[in-house]
């Protein structure tokens, strides 16, 4: 390791001056989620203004933080604010505090900035929805939770959080409940989620019984003098819990059915921010991962494989959601990279999570921008010639396309290129790999992006009879545009001067750059560059030439097979898990019902029988009463004999 | 004899003599009391265990008891038995099968179990126990003394008390039997009437046997004023031949005589 | 011949009372069984005494006696008022306990 990663231990400052209003910000969004679920169909009038005013006033009060902290010194900047103590029970204690701290702030303006563009979206985009307040309590609850999973400063709390997006996620997928495939795709995401969910359990009760705490400041002062096997297991089972929760390979097969949410729940929770729960977890624990290795490599390897995976399943869909659904499921793979890259590369992952926040929620709230003047639709051949129709949301719509595909001077030209570098400069064939996979990757993301632009935008109009394409309300389009904005401009104002890495190394570690580089940045520069345009002129190659089919063609590639069917990923997880499960579960009922309660009920028969015969002999004849009274005195006699003689 | 029944140890000849010749007849009784089908021979039958046992009494130094046993039991209680059988029916006999499955075996098997246990507990207890003997409590006072004085001075209050039960018997006996009348007592006056309107039967008193006849036998019948035998005068159940055969010689007497 | 004669004399005697109880229907009958049950004790009581030297024995025999007569008045007068309801002497007619 070429850096320090040291928490500035133990600077853990307590919360003074404006520091006390911390509190608010899960407060004030869970409060208004309260009211909202709560007070009913009373509330339907003003429900939807309480839902927008709600996350803005969180991202007031992050900002006032947020510029606090900035004006505090650099070894000032963790600062902890204990409410009160929730679990004392003798040597386990757990308290609710939050803890303020750059990482926490950076992930908390993302949250409540990013989110209250969504929220005042959705007003206009849920306007004809007569569930529409309800929508709003559980986007609030949503962000009442993924503040507390930010701002927590143990990991019990964190874990109360985690929990707590799952929960919103499931309610917010499922919203429209009179949708069964709605349903089915809400429970398919809960039990993926709590696959992952089991490792996080597992890894903090591993925490308890190795450093007898779980909050961070415990966790991570001891982790490098703990056991080195113990810390590998909780290092890989965090992964588990990162992997469920960010749709990493192998538990990603409920984030393109998650796509049956509403789009403003698909561009909030499943592209900016709850998807990104499994990277700030990875990040935050990153003393673990700087002790262990194994688990590290892993990081990686999880999110290059996943990175792949996501690219190729974006490549052949026809859903407009489902391909920005594997487009954020590649991306993310890109940020698991970058943090399993080691101490040096996590602010870089970072980076690029916040610039994917902007932009594919830009892209998210046009897609839905889209389907809202499509009556709905949401297969992309039957758009075809937007552009002219839907200026407003094409134009913001392609400051995302650039910056994801990292069109120079773009945010995501500065993220992820980073990441490419970070990649190649780690040496060794293990660099090698990730970079060129990284890099492959790339191409491919600008390959499937062009080809969503050119089905959507351009080339020929294949809508529907009674479709009439119309722009989408101001309270739509002005979220979109300045996400737009912050697409084209984020990455390059962060990494202006280097001050994203410098502001997150109290939390993350110093951030290195490597003397030597595999490959001179420049070139590797040209070299992305070129191959984004091979991919962008694959995509015209192959899709603009001629007129995009309305039918699905059907003879194509195996790849292409595979990759319609999410490379045969539900199909694993139906015939490894689903069905084993199914008859485990039918054997045991059968043995519940006939063996259990087979013999419970044959006992209760037993018994019944049994009195039925031994009550014949109540007779009610007294002379069979005096045989028995006589038998009787027979039996203690000879008792009695036996005794004296025994 | 005073020396035989003060003696204890082990029973002299004459006990010997008197027990093997009771103890059987004992039994038979008591087995006949139970198989026998008619009631009133099971209460004669028991009459016959009870006088065997005051002989027994008596064998063993116990004349007062013995005494008691043949005034009280025999004679009073077994009567009492009687007077109730009559009351009741002499003639409800049992029918001899069994309504109850399996009752007779199993009370034979059990009975003869439990004595066979308690014959051969005995046994073993008293192997080696030697019998005292009522000459030391006793004495010259005998043993109706002996009895009294023990009677009147540690068991009184039992004494008294059984006196009460006794009472408290008497009543009770008076209370169960006792039948309240639920019509008014039929008059003489009420029964003549019954009589005379249910018609057909003599008014006039029947003649007692014998009047107008040369014998006073009971089964000798009267002789109506016309000569003829007057057949309700003697009871039903001794008007068989005989008194045809009367009547008969009666008649051959008359014609002998006219 | 010892008194321990007497004691199994007794003991036959109350056996065989007990299966007559077991046995007869006819309840003045199994009354007279039970009446043969108390002699056949009043017996071995008496042989007791003898055999322990004191008279207890005959005192309690006694009383035994006389408790047998009382009982035997109140059981008679019973049996007998419950024939005049029933017109029937049967043990087996109290079978309203039956399952």
């Amino acid at each position: 390791m070429s850096s320090e990663s040291v928490i500035h231990t133990p600077g853990f400052v307590p919360a003074h001056g404006v520091f006390v209003l911390t509190f608010l910000l899960v407060l004030i969004p869970a409060l208004s989620a309260a009211v909202l679920l709560l007070g009913g169909r009373r509330t339907n009038a003003w429900g939807h203004l309480l839902g927008c005013a709600a996350p803005i006033a969180s991202f007031v009060i992050g900002l006032v933080l947020f510029f606090s902290l900035l004006g505090k010194d650099a070894n000032d900047r963790q600062v902890d604010q204990h409410l009160f103590s929730w679990i004392p029970a003798g040597s386990f204690r757990v308290s609710v505090s939050m803890l303020i701290d750059p990482l926490s702030a950076v992930f908390v303006l993302l949250i409540t900035g990013v989110g209250s563009l969504i929220h005042i979206y959705s007003v206009g985009y849920m306007a004809h929805d007569p569930d529409r307040r309800r929508f709003f309590g559980e986007l609030n609850l949503f962000v009442a939770a993924m503040l507390l999973l930010v701002l927590a400063d143990n990991f019990l709390l964190l874990y109360v959080g985690w929990e707590g997006v799952g929960l919103a996620s499931y309610l917010l997928i499922g919203f429209w409940t009179y949708k069964p495939t709605a349903a089915v795709a809400a429970k398919k995401a809960f039990l993926v989620n709590r696959v992952g969910d089991l490792g996080l359990s597992l890894a903090i009760m591993l925490m308890f019984t190795t450093f007898g705490s779980v909050s961070f400041r415990d966790v991570f002062g001891t982790a490098s003098s703990a056991h080195r096997g113990t810390v590998t297991a909780i290092g890989l089972l965090l992964l588990l819990g990162a992997c469920g929760k960010s749709a990493q390979f192998p538990l990603q097969s409920w984030l393109l059915d998650a796509m049956e949410g509403p789009t403003p729940v698909s561009a909030l929770i499943h592209a900016a921010t709850m998807v990104t729960a499994g990277v700030y977890l990875i990040a935050r624990s990153h003393p673990i991962y700087d002790v262990s290795n194994d688990a590290r490599v892993l990081v990686e390897i999880v999110g290059a494989v996943t990175l792949v995976m996501g690219a190729i399943i974006g490549c052949a869909y026809d859903d407009i959601k489902k391909v920005l659904a594997a487009s954020t499921m590649s991306q993310i793979g890109y940020m698991m990279l970058a943090v399993g890259l080691g101490p040096g590369a996590y602010a870089i992952g970072i980076l690029h999570l916040l610039t994917h926040g902007f932009f594919k929620a830009n892209m998210f709230l046009g897609a839905g921008s889209v389907m809202h003047g499509m009556n709905d639709e949401v297969n992309m051949r039957r758009y075809g010639g937007l552009r002219k129709v839907m200026p407003v949301t094409f134009w913001t719509f392609a400051a995302g396309y650039l910056a994801i595909i990292g069109f120079p001077l773009t945010s995501g030209f500065f993220s992820k290129d980073k990441i490419i570098e970070a990649a190649l400069d780690k040496g060794g064939p293990e660099g090698w790999i990730l970079g060129l996979v990284a890099l492959a990757g790339a191409g491919l993301t600008a390959f499937y992006m062009s080809r969503l632009m050119i089905m959507t935008f351009f080339g020929n109009r294949r809508w529907a009879k009674d479709v009439h394409p119309h722009e989408s309300p101001s309270v739509m389009t002005s979220p979109m545009a300045v996400l737009a904005i912050g697409s084209l401009i984020a990455g390059g104002l962060l990494v202006l001067g280097g001050s994203l890495q410098h502001f997150l190394t109290p939390s993350v570690g110093k951030s290195v750059e490597v003397g030597v580089h595999t490959i001179a940045p420049a070139v590797l520069t040209a070299l992305t560059l070129i191959v984004i345009a091979g991919g962008v002129a694959a995509a015209w190659w192959l899709v603009a030439r001629k007129p995009v089919p309305v039918e699905q063609p059907l003879n194509v590639t195996p790849v292409t097979w595979a990759a319609r069917r999410s490379l045969y990923g539900d199909a694993l997880n139906e015939s490894v898990f689903m069905r084993p499960g199914a008859y485990l579960t039918r054997a045991l009922v059968f043995f519940d019902g006939r063996g259990v309660d087979g013999a419970v009920n044959g006992f209760a028969a037993m018994v019944g029988g049994t009195s039925a015969r031994a009550r014949r002999s109540q007779t009610g004849f007294a002379r069979s009463y005096a045989l028995s009274m006589l038998a009787g005195a027979t039996v203690v006699t000879a008792a009695l004999m036996i005794a004296r003689v025994g | 004899m005073s020396a035989m029944l003060l003696a204890a140890g082990s029973a002299p000849t004459h006990e010997a003599v008197v027990f093997w010749i009771l103890a059987p007849i004992a039994v038979i009784g008591a087995l006949g009391l139970v198989f026998a089908r008619s009631a009133v021979h099971a209460a004669v039958l028991l009459a016959l265990v009870m006088l065997s046992l005051a002989a027994f009494y008596t064998a063993e130094a116990a004349p007062f008891l013995a005494v008691v046993q043949v005034v009280v039991y025999t004679g009073a209680v077994l009567m009492l038995f009687l007077f109730v059988l009559m009351l009741v029916g002499v003639d409800s006999a049992d029918s001899l099968v069994e309504t109850l499955r399996g009752q007779r075996v199993a009370g034979a098997f059990i009975a003869l179990g439990f004595a066979v246990l308690l014959i051969v507990a005995l046994a073993g207890t008293l192997g080696s126990f030697h019998s005292h003997g009522l000459a030391g409590a006793q004495g010259e006072k005998g043993n109706v003394v002996a009895i009294a004085e023990l009677l009147f001075s540690r068991y009184v209050f039992a004494f008294e008390a059984t006196s009460a039960l006794l009472i408290t018997a008497g009543l009770g006996a008076m209370v169960l039997a006792h039948r309240e009348r639920t019509a008014p007592r039929r008059t003489q006056r009420e029964r003549m009437l019954e009589r005379v309107q249910r018609g057909g039967a003599a008014l006039a008193p029947l003649p007692g046997p014998g009047v107008y006849a040369d014998h006073d036998a009971v089964d000798t019948p009267a002789l109506l004023p016309d000569g003829s035998v007057a057949l309700t005068s003697v009871p039903e159940y001794l008007q068989i031949a005989r008194v045809d055969t009367r009547a008969d010689a009666v008649d051959r007497e008359l014609e002998a005589g006219a | 011949m010892s008194p321990d004669y007497y004691l199994y004399l007794s003991a036959v005697l109350f056996t065989i009372g007990a299966l007559g109880v077991l046995i007869r229907r006819n309840a003045i009958v199994v009354f007279m069984c039970v009446e043969l049950m108390l002699n056949a004790v009043n017996l071995s009581l008496v042989t007791f005494s003898r055999m322990n030297g004191n008279l207890d024995g005959q005192i309690i025999a006694f009383f035994v006696m006389v408790v047998a007569a009382a009982e035997v008045v109140i059981g008679l007068a019973i049996i007998m008022s419950i024939f005049r309801s029933r017109r029937s002497t049967s043990v087996d007619d109290a079978n309203l306990l039956k399952y």
